[in-house]
């Protein structure tokens, strides 16, 4: 099943051809339109029209998260505001978020995109989709909502939350298609077995993305409710949702390479890789009119591979992303730099300046524990004093991370001291009941 | 009339009491009450020992958050009855106590009750008007 299939299975040498004129443009695009493109491309002595085949990619400048950020909000924008017609934004480091703009065009391009991950996976119109990942400045829920809407397909947009309400109406609607997290998926998937309503339910078909899907996860749901899960990638500097995604084989997430370039680099040197090698992904959307950008260094490490698909497609396709190259966390999905972390412990003058953030999964789901050294000798008076200065570091964590953890007050000096940053993350996700 | 009590932060880890109290046999320091309650992750250590400076220093060169609290300690006979008296002169007088533990003397069989409160020297005050006796930082040391 396809959702375009003249472009999805378009030969490579028309891929790559399509795929200059379109870089050629964008190029064009950022140098006239975004006066920040047009400096960095200056100040690495390229101009557009330098860029005469695809390899020519090399030799433009990357951008970078921090780029992004230093042109909060709109400074990256290519078309008048009035052209906007959607923005979504991502959490950010201090507070402030990446924003992600759309035109018209842009939704349509973007909801095409989802469409045909979608499809891939095996959704049609005759599905009833659940959305289950929260709504609002994220990509992911109205990413996977345009699409699965412009498929036909029966949208339940629930949003994330009320696990009761969700398996109810997953029952009571007859739910086909579920979109969620992973670990949200798995979490609901043993609360319909505890209910006793997985024979009742029609699920066949999960759309999860937002945080890699493990091995382990996939097997648990199909264990669990019995449906056909697929994993997909995207990020909210490049769009969100429909990046790529796996079709039915899954063998690798299908790039949409007309719409999106992607190369492998080493980290360290910038240099791209040859195919089947593992790095860093770095990726050119081809399409963007509100917010171009190009070579956006992703952080994921990921390998491609060219060679066609069982499933007739003809595009590229990466593994799932096996790591990165910076300290990024994905905790429930929320995308977490310890440095935010750090930003609000520095505040209290309670405690000291080491910590140590431990991850585990409880019931499926990811739970983040700060651990930080008490060194106020005036509050051991009280227990209440206690409460309240974790409680005061609880809340502030949560209004920068987007995210609930528990704070837990450790002695001085009990926290590991080492030089790199591996100890001040224990990542126990893996090991079960840690 | 205040007694000097230390306070002491403590992980709820295996080991960690043991690790204070070597502590104190090492450095002569002698315990007369020891009192600790826990939540799930922490729990604060309250010691009344015949050395408190000296206490509050090694614990706090072996890294521990430590403080020094004024508390109140009197002495009542350890027989039914007595401790309600002192409660219901605290209470009647809007004295509110946060917390309190205790031990018996070794050489009066006495009990000495140690406790914090929101206004020490106005509990003292009352304590000694009833005929309550209060302790003296020496008295409890060598109680």
């Amino acid at each position: 099943m396809f959702w375009q299939k003249d472009a999805e299975t378009m030969p490579r040498a028309e891929i790559r051809a399509l795929q200059l004129k379109k870089l050629q443009h964008t190029v064009n695009w950022c140098y006239d339109r975004v006066p920040y493109y047009r400096q960095i491309m200056e100040k690495s002595g390229v101009t557009p029209d330098q860029i005469r085949t695809l390899d020519d990619i090399r030799r433009l400048p990357f951008t970078t998260k921090a780029d992004l950020r230093d042109n909060y909000p709109f400074g990256l924008f290519a078309v008048p505001k009035k052209e906007v017609v959607e923005i979504h934004a991502s959490s950010g480091t201090t507070g402030k978020p990446i924003v992600g703009g759309y035109t018209r065009h842009d939704l349509d391009t973007w909801s095409d995109c989802v469409a045909r991950l979608a499809v891939a996976a095996g959704a049609t119109q005759d599905d009833i989709s659940q959305i289950a990942f929260g709504y609002g400045l994220f990509t992911g829920a109205f990413g996977l909502h345009y699409a699965l809407e412009k498929i036909g397909s029966m949208v339940v947009p629930i949003s994330s939350g009320n696990s009761e309400k969700q398996i109810m109406l997953m029952k009571d609607f007859g739910t086909t298609l579920l979109v969620a997290t992973p670990s949200y998926a798995v979490y609901l998937s043993e609360l319909a077995k505890d209910m006793g309503v997985t024979g009742e339910l029609k699920l066949r078909l999960g759309l999860f993305g937002s945080e890699v899907c493990t091995t382990e996860m996939r097997n648990q749901i199909e264990k669990n409710i019995g449906i056909l899960v697929t994993d997909n990638y995207g990020l909210t500097e490049l769009g969100g949702p429909g990046v790529s995604g796996e079709c039915q084989y899954r063998d690798g997430l299908h790039i949409n390479e007309d719409h999106f370039l992607a190369e492998i680099i080493d980290p360290d040197t910038g240099e791209i890789l040859p195919e089947g090698e593992t790095g860093e992904l770095v990726i050119t959307p081809l399409s963007k009119e509100a917010f171009p950008i190009f070579r956006y260094r992703t952080k994921d490490i990921a390998k491609i591979t060219y060679e066609p698909c069982k499933c007739g497609r003809t595009f590229a396709r990466m593994n799932k992303v096996i790591g990165r190259t910076d300290d990024m966390l994905i905790i429930k999905g929320v995308n977490v730099f310890p440095s935010q972390i750090e930003s609000v412990l520095i505040q209290s003058p309670h405690i000291g300046p080491h910590y140590q953030l431990i991850l585990r999964k409880k019931n499926y789901m990811d739970h983040l524990e700060v651990k930080v050294e008490l060194i106020d000798s005036s509050l051991l008076d009280q227990y209440g004093a206690l409460e309240k200065v974790a409680n005061e570091i609880r809340a502030d964590l949560r209004t920068v991370l987007g995210l609930d953890c528990k704070v837990t007050l450790v002695e001085p000096r009990s926290i590991e001291r080492s030089t790199g940053k591996a100890k001040r993350i224990v990542d126990l996700r893996n090991l079960p009941n840690a | 009339m205040l007694v000097k009590q230390i306070s002491v932060f403590v992980q709820n880890e295996p080991g960690r009491l043991s690790f204070i109290t070597r502590l104190m046999g090492e450095n002569q320091i002698d315990i007369r009450s020891i009192s600790i309650s826990d939540t799930v992750d922490f729990g604060i250590l309250r010691l009344i020992v015949n050395d408190p400076e000296k206490c509050e220093q090694v614990l706090k060169q072996n890294g521990f958050t430590v403080s020094i609290t004024n508390v109140i300690a009197v002495g009542i006979a350890d027989e039914p009855g007595s401790l309600a008296k002192v409660f219901s002169l605290a209470d009647e007088n809007g004295v509110n106590i946060e917390y309190v533990y205790a031990f018996i003397s070794h050489t009066t069989q006495d009990a000495c009750i140690i406790m914090r409160v929101n206004n020490g020297e106005q509990a003292i005050k009352i304590f000694l008007e009833n005929g309550v006796k209060v302790l003296s930082a020496e008295e409890v040391y060598h109680f």
